[in-house]
């Protein structure tokens, strides 16, 4: 397995008037050559921040403070966001799709005209044949009459077929990564599945690989081959899929399982939720952010930081000091 | 009366409920929005009945015209043995204290610019239901306490409170006029995962400590649906195509559209996901402005024949307490 894309240590803050907003706050994570990763946590947990400092779309007052985004062995925080170098990578070889299909699309241009700006950007193709390969692209994705419907706009475009128009739009320079926020989120969940299934489907077809970031622990289980989970700005579970939902070590990835109803639970099964509330991101404690909710915790989490991401086998990390091994599902 | 009716606390009958689509300076009638096309159910007294469905599929429709919100085109709303549909404004008053709704929306639902405690107030002000200041705030405090808030903070205004706070003093709001019924429309998806299985349990304790409220649940999160009620409904474009005991739904979906929607949700568990079923539909939900003839999942099933167009299909006991209409099951 070739590693693709390595994020070392990266963090990201947000100046705001009432403090700094540790966004993201020291994440490491690794991604392969085709292979489908899964990102997860809750809103804020600072997972789609991660993702856009990776294609350096930070804006102020955020700002990238520290780490390394090594892509094929260079590390693109080296590089000016507004620069050539990173212009080439960005949108060309890793490519994002984002949640809102709704608003991501510029309302006042066609789809053809949205559809061969990169091509012709970063593809150097003519009008013409950007145009031919817009069509076949859109046939890829599943919209129909590609044909007539590429001079549509935006708004003759339904939630799902505009979602298609993105990862039609996202694949159209065959990426080395594609990045999908929360892509189904917003549709309705035969549509998601359409998507999701589709977008698995290309990404093995065009070898490209696959990062998931998404709340929804399903979808991961679904799709992805390994997933991170993060929480309060940092990865706190990492491993394999199998690994993490067959054995979960790590408080929180356990009260997640435990307080999300399934489609095949049995009857009359309780609800675990997690107490109180997720933390705020300005002014944290140097301690264990989970610490408050944790029904694990023992004294030492009151003492010391927050702990280092730890193995507790093979490929398999968490960033905790109990001893969770005694955990049943 | 047997004993039967005597228990039914809402009969909905071939409720249909159609929106004009006007044009021009006339506001011409040019067509209809068939929101709900002959929707019959029954609720009994303590039950939690589940509405799910993809969007546009009318299930929040339905609940407002139990509300009294539309005046539906045709059909009953049989509320304790009187039908309510179409009443004028003035009857209506009585009977909204007997049904109550918790919306979606707890950061727009709640007025900004009232205290918490006035906003779970003001309902017991409205139906003349207490007598003196003393016994209201006594009863303010209550409903603080059994929706698991601190009394203390009913000074406070909305936006002091996190979502699933807000969510609470929505029920408490809900609960102020003891009412017989509760709509619950979407009223954990603005939520957190963390934060939706608080708002489940509480809705759950709530239900057994005050013997007899029921509720009808509108979601579109099939697990979270399946979770909560005795029985769900399954609807699509304005029709209902399975309805069963929440058990059977994931056990025995008899239904295509059931099981594609089943199958369209993932599990938080790749050991079950390897395994599954998986049907991906195709197209997407037609216009309810002009809806397929016959059965209106034929033109995306994958079960359909010729006689399918031909007229809509009837819902019929399959076996007792499960109702499905489809001609192929």
């Amino acid at each position: 397995m070739v590693e693709i894309l390595k994020v070392n240590d990266l963090v990201t803050h947000f100046k705001t008037e009432s403090g700094v907003v540790k966004a993201v706050d020291g994440v490491s994570y690794y991604i392969n050559e085709q292979e489908i990763i899964g990102l997860v946590g809750e809103s804020g947990c600072g997972k789609s921040v991660s993702q856009l400092s990776v294609m350096q779309l930070i804006r102020p007052p955020g700002k990238i403070i520290g780490g390394e985004i090594i892509f094929h062995g260079q590390d693109l925080l080296k590089y000016p966001a507004n620069g050539p170098e990173m212009r080439a990578v960005r949108g060309a070889k890793i490519a994002m799709i984002f949640q809102e299909p709704m608003t991501s699309l510029n309302p006042v241009l066609t789809i053809r005209q949205q559809l061969t700006e990169m091509l012709v950007l970063h593809m150097k193709m003519n009008e013409e044949a950007a145009r031919a390969r817009a069509i076949e692209l859109m046939g890829q994705v599943g919209i129909p009459a590609a044909e007539r419907r590429i001079e549509g706009y935006p708004h003759h475009f339904s939630g799902g077929m505009r979602q298609r128009v993105m990862i039609a739009m996202a694949l159209s320079c065959n990426p080395h990564i594609l990045i999908a926020d929360e892509p189904t989120t917003a549709l309705d969940a035969t549509t998601q599945a359409q998507l999701l299934e589709l977008m698995k489907d290309l990404v093995q077809r065009l070898k490209t690989s696959l990062v998931i970031v998404t709340h929804n622990l399903g979808v991961v289980a679904r799709y992805a081959q390994r997933i991170y989970i993060m929480y309060a700005g940092r990865i706190v579970e990492s491993g394999t899929t199998k690994d993490i939902f067959q054995r979960p070590r790590h408080p929180y990835t356990m009260g997640l399982l435990k307080c999300i109803p399934r489609l095949d639970e049995e009857e009359g099964r309780k609800l675990v939720p997690i107490v109180g509330l997720p933390p705020n991101l300005i002014n944290m404690p140097a301690t264990c952010a989970f610490l408050p909710r944790c029904s694990w915790k023992i004294d030492k989490c009151y003492k010391e930081p927050w702990p280092e991401l730890t193995p507790v086998n093979g490929n398999h990390f968490i960033r905790c000091y109990a001893d969770t091994s005694e955990y049943k599902n | 009366m047997n004993q039967e009716t005597n228990n039914t606390i809402l009969e909905i009958s071939e409720l249909k409920m159609y929106f004009p689509v006007t044009r021009g300076l006339l506001r011409r009638k040019i067509a209809d929005i068939k929101a709900v096309d002959g929707v019959s159910f029954k609720m009994e007294q303590g039950e939690t009945l589940g509405l799910v469905g993809e969007s546009g599929c009318g299930k929040t429709t339905i609940g407002r015209c139990v509300l009294g919100l539309y005046r539906p085109t045709a059909g009953k709303v049989i509320f304790q043995g009187r039908d309510i549909a179409g009443l004028p404004e003035k009857k209506l008053r009585g009977i909204r204290r007997d049904i109550a709704l918790i919306f979606q929306d707890p950061y727009s639902s709640l007025d900004p610019r009232m205290s918490a405690g006035n906003i779970v107030g003001e309902p017991l002000k409205i139906h003349n239901m207490i007598n003196g200041r003393k016994e209201y705030l006594e009863r303010v405090e209550h409903l603080f306490s059994i929706v698991g808030l601190d009394p203390g903070m009913a000074n406070r205004f909305p936006h002091e409170f996190s979502g699933g706070q807000r969510q609470r003093i929505g029920i408490a709001r809900a609960l102020a006029s003891d009412p017989k019924l509760i709509v619950c429309d979407e009223p954990i998806s603005a939520l957190d995962v963390s934060i939706q299985a608080q708002i489940i349990n509480l809705l759950e304790e709530l239900q057994e400590g005050l013997k007899g409220l029921s509720y009808l649940f509108i979601a579109h999160d099939l697990s979270v649906v399946r979770h909560i009620s005795d029985r769900v409904a399954v609807m699509y474009l304005g029709h209902i195509m399975e309805i069963c005991k929440s058990r059977v739904l994931y056990e025995n979906p008899l239904h295509p559209y059931t099981r594609a929607l089943l199958s369209a949700v993932p599990i938080a568990d790749p050991f079950v996901e390897e395994t599954r079923e998986r049907i991906i539909l195709k197209g997407e939900v037609p216009s309810p402005i002009n809806p397929p003839e016959g059965c209106p999942f034929h033109p995306r099933c994958f079960m359909a024949i010729p006689e399918c167009s031909q007229a809509v299909p009837p819902l019929r006991a399959i076996t007792e307490g499960h109702e499905v209409a489809c001609i192929r099951v």
